[in-house]
C-alpha cells in the first residue's frame, strides 16, 4: 500500500498573463489532513485542479494516488476521488435526490447510499424538492454529500464550511475525522476559519502562487514564535508587574489595560507561559486567568506580512 | 460503456422533462399531416393525392427544421454545463471525455429519434387508415424518411457538439448555432449554383455532384429522393442527375458527417482545461 496520496513534484503552472503557481514540492500522506490557506488568487484552487488532473502542470509531475491525473486511463482511478469545487452548482431542475442519484450511478455506487448520504448531511426533508430552490447552505451539503460518495482515498474541499451552520459544520468536521481514520488524505482548502485547526495536521500557507510555510501547527508556531495574550482578571496591573519582573515590558500591555483596573490584558513570549502561571496564581485575589495561543489567523497574518516585507 | 448509458439516460429524460420531445413530435406531426393534406392544394385538390410530393415537400420543409431544432436541442449541451459548474464536476468523476460526449449525443439522438418515430410515424399511420392508399410502399417510404430525418439530426447535434465544445459563452454558442445553419440551410446551395453558372459549364462535371456532399442537407435530400424514386429533382439538386447519387455512397457519408464532427468534438474536449 503506498503511504503517499499525493505527490508534487517541482509543479509549476503558467497562463500567458499570471503565473498561477510557482514550482512547488510537496506531498499528503494517506490518512493526513492538510489545511490549504490563502487569500483570493493564491493559488489555491488552481494547485487543487492540477491534483485532481482538470488542469495540466505546465512543468513538473503530480501523482494523485499513484497514478497520472492527466493519464488516459486517470479516469478510472477517479472513483476514489472526492472533489467539493468553490461555489458547487448543480442541475437546477433535478431535485436533490435525482443530482446525487445520477452521480452515485456515474461514481458506481447504489441508491442505498445516496440515500444514507442525504440522511447524512441532513437533506433528507428537502431531497425530493429541485435543487433551484436550495438555499447556499443546501447547496453545499449535497456537494459535501456527493464528495462523500463511495468513502474517497483522496478529498479535496474547496471552502467546504461556507454558507454551512454551526451543527452543520461539525457535522462536517466529524466526517472527514472518520474519512481520516479509515485512511482518507484531505485537502482543506480555506480561507482562515476558525475551529479548523483541530483538525488539520499539517498546514499550508499559499500566497501568489508560491508557499509560504508547510508544517505541522504546532511547527509553525514555533517558528513564527508571536506571543500569546494573557488576560487577567482580579490583579491591578502594577501588582502583576511586581510580580513579573523581568518578564513584561511597558509595551507588552495592551490598550485596555490602565492603571488601576483589575482587568488586564497582556502580550508576553511563549517561553514565558509557565513562568507567568506559575508567578500569577500564587496571588490570592486573582478571579481568572486566561492564556491565548497565537491563533491560525494570526499564523497565516504573520506569515504573509513576512513574506510581503521580504519581497520588497 | 455502462457510463455512457448512463449519461445518456440522464440527458434523454432532461429531453422528456423540458418538454423538447413532445414539442419536436408536435412540430413533426402537424407539419406531415399539413402537408399530406394540403399538399395539393395548389392543384385544387385537398386530401392526400400522391405519396411523392408529400415526401418532397416534407423534405423540403425538415431540411430546414431538423437542422435548426437539432442544433437548438445540443448547442448548450456542453458550454450550459460549463457556465453551470457541473462540467468542472463531472471531469473528476470517473467518466472519461469520451465516455461524456458520446453519452451526451446518445441522449440527445434518442429524443431526436425518436420524435421522428412518433412524428412522421403516427402521420403516415392516420394517412393509411383515411386515404385510400397502398399501405405497404407508404409505411415503407415512411419508415426510411424516419431514418434519415433522424440521420440529419445527428449530424446537426453532432456539429452543435464542435459549437458548444469551442466557446465559454452560452449565447456565443447560440449565436454560432444560427451562423452554421445559415451556412448549411441557406447559403451553401446558392453560392453552389452560383459557381456553377460563373464557371459557365468549365467544372468538370464528374466532380460537380460531389461538391453536394460537402453539405450534409443536400445528402439528405438526395436520399429521399432516391428512396421515392423521384423523377424530377429540383433546384441545386439538379446536378445530382449526373451521377454520385448512389444511396449506398450517399449514406456512408451522412454517417461520416455524424463521426466526423463527433471526432473533432472530441479532439477539442481532450485539448480544452476548464481553468474557471
Amino acid at each position: 500500500m503506498n503511504d503517499i496520496a499525493v505527490d508534487l513534484n517541482q509543479v509549476c503552472k503558467y497562463y500567458p498573463n499570471v503565473n498561477a503557481l510557482h514550482p512547488l514540492t510537496m506531498s499528503v500522506k494517506s490518512g493526513e489532513v492538510l489545511g490549504l490557506f490563502g487569500h483570493n488568487g493564491a493559488g489555491k484552487s488552481t494547485l487543487m485542479k492540477l491534483i485532481l488532473g482538470i488542469l495540466k502542470p505546465s512543468t513538473g509531475s503530480v501523482s494523485a494516488l499513484g497514478h497520472c491525473p492527466r493519464s488516459n486511463q486517470a479516469h478510472n482511478y477517479r472513483t476514489q476521488f472526492g472533489y467539493l469545487p468553490e461555489n458547487v452548482s448543480f442541475y437546477e431542475h433535478l431535485s436533490g435526490r435525482e443530482v446525487l442519484y445520477y452521480l452515485a450511478k456515474l461514481k458506481g455506487h447504489n441508491k442505498t447510499q445516496a440515500d444514507r448520504l442525504l440522511e447524512e448531511v441532513n437533506l433528507a426533508p428537502a431531497a425530493d424538492r429541485a435543487v433551484k430552490t436550495y438555499s447556499k447552505g443546501m447547496r453545499q451539503r449535497l456537494g459535501l454529500a456527493q464528495a462523500f460518495l463511495g468513502s474517497p482515498k483522496l478529498l479535496i474541499l474547496d471552502e467546504p464550511t461556507v454558507g454551512l451552520d454551526p451543527v452543520a459544520t461539525q457535522d462536517f468536521y466529524l466526517t472527514v475525522d472518520r474519512l481520516k481514520s479509515g485512511g482518507c488524505a484531505v485537502i482543506l482548502c480555506s480561507h482562515v476559519l476558525p475551529g479548523v485547526e483541530h483538525h488539520i495536521d499539517r498546514a499550508m500557507i499559499l500566497s501568489k502562487g508560491r508557499k509560504l510555510a508547510l508544517g505541522p501547527l504546532a511547527e509553525l508556531r514555533e517558528a513564527a514564535n508571536l506571543p500569546i495574550e494573557v488576560s487577567v482578571s482580579g490583579l491591578t496591573r502594577s501588582v502583576i508587574e511586581t510580580k513579573m519582573k523581568g518578564i513584561i515590558t511597558e509595551s507588552d500591555w495592551l490598550q485596555s489595560s490602565s492603571q488601576g483596573a483589575l482587568h488586564n490584558r497582556f502580550n508576553s513570549a511563549a517561553e514565558n507561559k509557565l513562568n507567568i502561571l506559575r508567578n500569577l496564581s500564587s496571588e490570592e485575589n486573582l478571579q481568572d486567568l486566561h492564556i491565548k495561543l497565537p491563533s491560525l489567523e494570526d499564523l497565516y497574518r504573520y506569515y504573509l506580512s513576512d513574506f510581503n516585507n521580504t519581497a520588497i | 460503456m455502462n457510463k455512457i448509458l448512463i449519461v445518456a439516460q440522464k440527458e434523454f429524460r432532461d429531453g422528456l422533462r423540458n418538454r423538447w420531445t413532445s414539442a419536436i413530435t408536435v412540430i413533426f406531426i402537424l407539419i406531415s399531416l399539413g402537408l399530406a393534406y394540403f399538399g395539393s392544394a395548389t392543384a385544387g385538390v385537398l386530401g392526400f393525392s400522391s405519396l411523392e410530393s408529400t415526401l418532397v415537400s416534407l423534405a423540403s420543409l425538415c431540411v430546414m427544421l431538423i437542422p435548426l431544432i437539432a442544433l437548438m436541442l445540443a448547442y448548450n449541451c456542453f458550454v450550459g454545463e460549463l457556465e453551470q459548474g457541473t462540467l468542472l464536476l463531472l471531469m473528476t468523476y470517473p467518466l472519461s471525455n469520451a465516455q461524456l460526449l458520446l453519452g451526451k449525443f446518445t441522449g440527445q439522438a434518442a429524443i431526436i429519434t425518436l420524435a421522428s418515430v412518433l412524428g412522421f410515424g403516427l402521420p403516415a399511420i392516420i394517412i393509411c387508415l383515411v386515404s385510400d392508399v397502398d399501405v405497404a410502399s407508404v409505411l415503407t417510404a415512411f419508415s426510411q424518411f424516419i431514418v434519415l430525418a433522424s440521420l440529419l439530426g445527428w449530424v446537426f447535434i453532432a456539429l452543435a457538439y464542435i459549437i458548444s465544445l469551442s466557446v465559454t459563452e452560452k449565447s456565443k454558442a447560440a449565436g454560432l448555432a444560427l451562423i452554421v445553419w445559415f451556412l448549411f440551410v441557406l447559403v451553401f446551395d446558392l453560392v453552389l449554383m452560383a459557381i456553377l453558372v460563373a464557371s459557365e459549364g468549365n467544372i468538370s462535371e464528374t466532380i460537380v455532384p460531389f461538391l453536394l456532399w460537402v453539405n450534409p442537407a443536400d445528402v439528405f435530400r438526395i436520399l429521399v429522393y432516391t428512396i421515392i424514386g423521384a423523377e424530377s429533382y429540383s433546384g441545386v439538386l439538379q446536378i445530382a442527375e449526373h451521377g454520385a447519387d448512389g444511396t449506398v455512397y450517399l449514406f456512408l457519408v451522412m454517417m461520416l458527417w455524424v463521426v466526423l464532427p463527433l471526432l473533432c468534438s472530441w479532439w477539442i474536449f481532450n485539448k480544452k482545461e476548464l481553468s474557471e
